[in-house]
């Protein structure tokens, strides 16, 4: 009987070759394709085991904005925000059931720990046993000028970004309505949901959606800076007297266009290019477009960076755009920043930026340093040019219009004592029968820009059909360079 | 030197009984279970668990005893089997302590009652299983007296198999009518049928081989046997196969199917008995796949576990997962989630090595099966008596075959079976009956290894045979 034994031997062995075979496969070839799946929880479960990195500001006391503490359940450690919904589009946040947002989604890998960078310190953690922790993430924002831009949001629907023109560091940025993240990131499963069900609520103004970066709005009269940047290129001085008629007749077209509450601008028919964007002449800004041509304006506003799909800071931004073959009427209105001309307010912050720095514009940026858990510095943001939107002439002339608009023009409510400030105010028609977006954008002081700023408020906030960007939009404006300003 | 002392007998060396071997084998084994013990409670609580001695010197006693015995009563059975078996039986406890804690923190958490520690138990039936094992080295003296119990062997196994279809006592779990239960205790009888068929199986078969391999037509250039000297066979094996198929325990059936098969091949040395297994394996299997449901689930599950990953591939998938996130090295005993896979303790008990010990883990544990089947089939080819060789080969191809059903079915190789893995899973009928399963084993091996009865006075015979010329001895 040993020659058939002897094959259920060899059998046998088949059999375990095969079981042997297998595991190899799924253990070693499928093994990164199993642990990454979305569906399998085990690596989010582990995700709470470790110590999460904090995310930090750079100020004194390096207050946290987002921490891990420990817990005593199943998942270890319990991320938590201490300031709750202030920070809360900067950070996003960290659910077990809903996945990551923000810095904790595009910084995940520093956060947990898996970064290459801290390689050292979680093999010496592994060595000394010691609790294993990812690294920290320290950024550029200022408490004061945040919590002036969340203030100045309060109960409306907008956004805020405050920049440092020489650097391109984010001081503040705000979206509103917001949330607080804390309560998504909790271990209760039941209370999670209830609250992301208030947030995605129709009339929740879609607090989970960060404005700032995200949205695309139309830019109104702020977007007339861009038209006076091409204008000043092509050889046109702030004093060169603009046609500026009281109503202009739109070519190719029954339709006409005229000045908010049908204001004339300078003697009725001129006026000079500074004038005109001091008190925000339409008419004027829309023949001015017409002269110019759409080729020279949309040049003009991809040199500010509009068109730009891969811009991150390091969240993703969304692309500002000005629309491509225009007919007349269309250009017209362009000019001044209506039609389909989108901007993120970002965007336009980086248009201040830029013609606060000389022209140039530096590359926004979120995250100023990322630590080793025992706080050595592993990186270190370094500023760099992201666009020569124009040439430091033109800058320095625009600059000077822009301080007359807040100085003598429609931006006066952003007027700070003692300090130079320049600025454009914006009023956007946006759907018929609703109130405009209140905008405007600046930067102060003039003479030494430190901090350049855009704000929007979605249908004027309480204002309503009233608001204009100089009565709604300016007053946050000035508030948030002041705080800049006053640290 | 200076006293004239009466001469010593002459020591006569035997073949080496290798007990000291299996004695240190031991304690390796028992020093690494102990250490995997005391990383779950470092990993889990931060502190080694405070009844690490007492676990361990439970454990290391009940090793202790089974050596023992087996020194006293097989000393010339293999040495590498009970180490092995203690290796496993002690890592699977390790799990089950391992998976109680994870069920404990996840009902805490969710403010459910906590459920009862499942290791305890598993301990007092590890206990059982040493005691029946020692009970049966002390009692089965000589395996070959087993064949004459072939008849009452069959039908307490079919009476085994029957039993969880009687009302009272007979339970449904997870929709397999397998189990019973008397007062607090619940029992799974097919382990302990599938033993008594085996004796049955082994004892017919070697009666009956001559008629079976001998007696025969010929059709198409294949031996066929005559269909009369296939009746008994043939009726015992359908018997516990619709048995089970009514009970819907497809890794059983195909438990019971291979080994039968298996037995019959290496009984009668015939080819035909393999190629007519395997068509009536593949024609039961269509069968089965048209009629039952659930079988149809098992095989669209196998083929597309991600066609449907939270609902009926649910098990599969979290399974593969666990085994992927594992890798290697795994993640360590203590750090994963292994209580994410439903029947982590039992069924997909392999799943939960996968993911902590990693690929390093899961073949170490495979190659402790393959080293027990093989020393077992070693055992079969030195055995002398066609009984034993029959039964070693059926009990160690049981072994090797229910490893491969429920450990493919684990990793998706196959399609999923429920079967438990012999040692390690969480469930009292299996330990026991496969710690009986290795106290037979180890029987033959003694028989097997043991010299031949010597004479009454060794040293004249042993003189004698050196004198005596080489022949051949017709048995």
């Amino acid at each position: 009987m040993n020659a058939p034994l002897r094959r259920v031997a060899a059998a046998c062995l088949v059999l375990f070759g095969l079981l042997l075979l297998n595991v190899n496969y799924r253990q070693v070839v499928k093994a990164s394709a199993y642990r990454e799946d979305p569906r399998n929880t085990r690596v989010l479960v582990r995700n709470y085991e470790r110590a999460r990195g904090s995310i930090a500001l750079a100020g004194p006391g390096r207050p946290l904005i987002a921490r891990s503490v420990e817990t005593s359940g199943r998942l270890k450690y319990l991320r938590t925000y201490p300031a709750k919904d202030l920070y809360a589009h900067v950070t996003g946040f960290f659910s077990f059931i809903f996945g990551q947002d923000g810095l904790e989604d595009t910084e995940d890998t520093v956060l947990s720990g898996e970064d290459p960078r801290l390689l050292v310190t979680r093999l010496s953690d592994t060595l000394t046993g010691r609790e294993p922790h990812g690294g920290d993430v320290v950024v550029t924002l200022q408490q004061a000028a945040q919590q002036a831009a969340y203030d100045g949001l309060k109960g409306k629907r907008g956004a805020v970004v405050a920049l440092d023109p020489r650097t391109g560091a984010i001081l503040a940025l705000a979206s509103a309505p917001t949330y607080d993240p804390g309560q998504l990131s909790s271990f209760d499963a039941a209370a999670v949901r209830a609250y992301r069900a208030t947030l995605v609520a129709p009339d929740a103004g879609d607090p989970l959606l960060n404005r700032a970066l995200s949205q695309t709005y139309p830019p109104g009269s702020t977007f007339k800076v861009i038209t006076a940047a091409a204008a000043l290129q092509d050889g046109i001085t702030p004093d060169t007297q603009i046609p500026a008629p009281t109503v202009l007749d739109l070519p190719q077209s029954s339709g006409s266009l005229r000045n908010f509450s049908g204001e004339s601008c300078g003697n009725g028919t001129t006026s000079s290019l500074a004038d005109a964007l001091r008190i925000s002449c339409n008419t004027a800004f829309a023949q001015l477009g017409l002269t110019l041509g759409q080729d020279r304006l949309r040049t003009q506003a991809q040199a500010f960076g509009f068109g730009d799909r891969g811009l991150t800071v390091p969240e993703p931004v969304a692309a500002s755009g000005f629309p491509g073959e225009l007919d007349l009427p269309s250009l017209a209105q362009s000019a001044i920043g209506q039609r389909d001309v989108r901007v993120t307010p970002l965007q336009m912050a980086m248009v201040a930026a830029g013609i606060a720095d000389g022209g140039t514009i530096m590359r926004p940026y979120l995250v100023r340093e990322v630590q080793a858990p025992d706080l050595t510095r592993l990186s270190l943001a370094q500023p760099e040019t992201y666009r020569q939107a124009v040439p430091r002439a033109v800058a320095d002339q625009l600059k000077t219009m822009m301080e007359s608009v807040v100085s003598a023009g429609t931006g006066t409510a952003a007027q700070i004592p003692g300090v130079r400030v320049a600025g454009k105010t914006g009023t956007a028609q946006n759907r018929p029968g609703a109130a405009p977006h209140a905008w405007f954008i600046g930067f102060a002081p003039a003479d030494n820009p430190r901090v350049a700023v855009a704000v929007i408020v979605e249908n004027g906030g309480d204002a309503g059909s009233e608001a204009t960007g100089g009565r709604v939009a300016a007053p946050i404006a000035r508030a948030v360079m002041r705080a800049v300003l006053g640290s | 030197m200076t006293a004239p002392t009466a001469v010593a007998p002459p020591v006569v060396p035997g073949p080496a009984t290798r007990r000291g071997t299996e004695l240190a084998l031991l304690a390796l084994a028992l020093a690494v279970v102990l250490v995997a013990y005391a990383a779950v409670g470092l990993a889990v609580d931060g502190s080694v668990p405070p009844g690490t001695l007492g676990y361990g010197a439970g454990l290391g006693s009940l090793f202790l005893l089974a050596h023992l015995v087996v020194r006293w009563v097989a000393p010339y059975a293999d040495p590498l089997v009970v180490p092995c078996v203690a290796l496993l039986n002690g890592l699977g406890l390790v799990m089950v302590r391992r998976l109680d804690l994870a069920e404990a923190s996840r009902a805490r958490l969710a403010g459910r009652a906590v459920p009862g520690a499942d290791a305890p138990l598993q301990l007092v039936w590890t206990a059982l299983g040493v005691a029946l094992f020692v009970a049966v080295l002390l009692v089965v003296r000589d395996h070959t007296r087993l064949a004459r119990y072939s008849y009452t062997c069959a039908a307490a196994g079919l009476a085994l198999l029957l039993l969880p279809n009687l009302p009272v006592i007979g339970r449904t779990i997870n929709g397999a009518r397998l189990w019973v239960r008397v007062g607090p205790v619940q029992v799974q009888p097919s382990e302990a049928a599938k033993l008594a068929l085996l004796i049955f199986f082994a004892s017919y078969l070697v009666a009956k081989r001559d008629v079976l391999s001998l007696a025969s037509r010929r059709v198409a250039g294949l031996d066929l046997p005559r269909a009369r000297d296939l009746g008994p066979v043939l009726l015992a094996w359908g018997a516990s196969l619709s048995v089970l198929v009514l009970e819907k325990d497809l890794g059983s059936s195909l438990l019971f199917f291979g080994i039968f098969i298996a037995m019959l091949y290496v009984a009668t040395e015939r080819t035909s008995w393999l190629l007519i297994g395997m068509v009536l394996f593949a024609a039961g299997a269509y069968v089965a796949y048209l009629l039952f449901g659930h079988v149809r689930l098992r095989v669209d599950v196998w083929l597309h576990p991600f066609a449907d990953p939270s609902n009926k591939g649910y098990q599969l998938v979290q399974s593969l997962f666990g085994f992927g996130t594992g890798g290697i090295t795994g993640t360590g005993l203590g750090q994963g989630s292994p209580e994410s896979v439903p029947f982590a303790k039992t069924d997909f008990i392999l799943a939960s090595f996968g993911e902590e010990l990693g690929l390093v883990g899961v073949t170490a544990i495979l190659l402790l099966f393959a080293l027990v089947v093989e020393r077992g089939l070693r055992a079969a080819l030195s055995c002398r008596d066609s009984f034993g060789k029959l039964l070693a080969t059926g009990l160690s191809f049981a072994l090797a075959l229910q490893v491969f059903v429920i450990a493919g079915g684990v990793t998706g190789l196959i399609p999923l079976t429920g079967v438990t893995l012999p040692w390690l899973s969480y469930g009292g009928s299996s330990v026991v009956s496969n710690w009986v399963l290795v106290a037979l084993l180890l029987r033959i091996s003694d028989a097997a290894r043991r010299p031949s009865p010597a004479p009454v006075s060794p040293g004249t015979a042993r003189a004698a045979l050196q004198d005596a010329p080489t022949q051949v001895v017709r048995r």
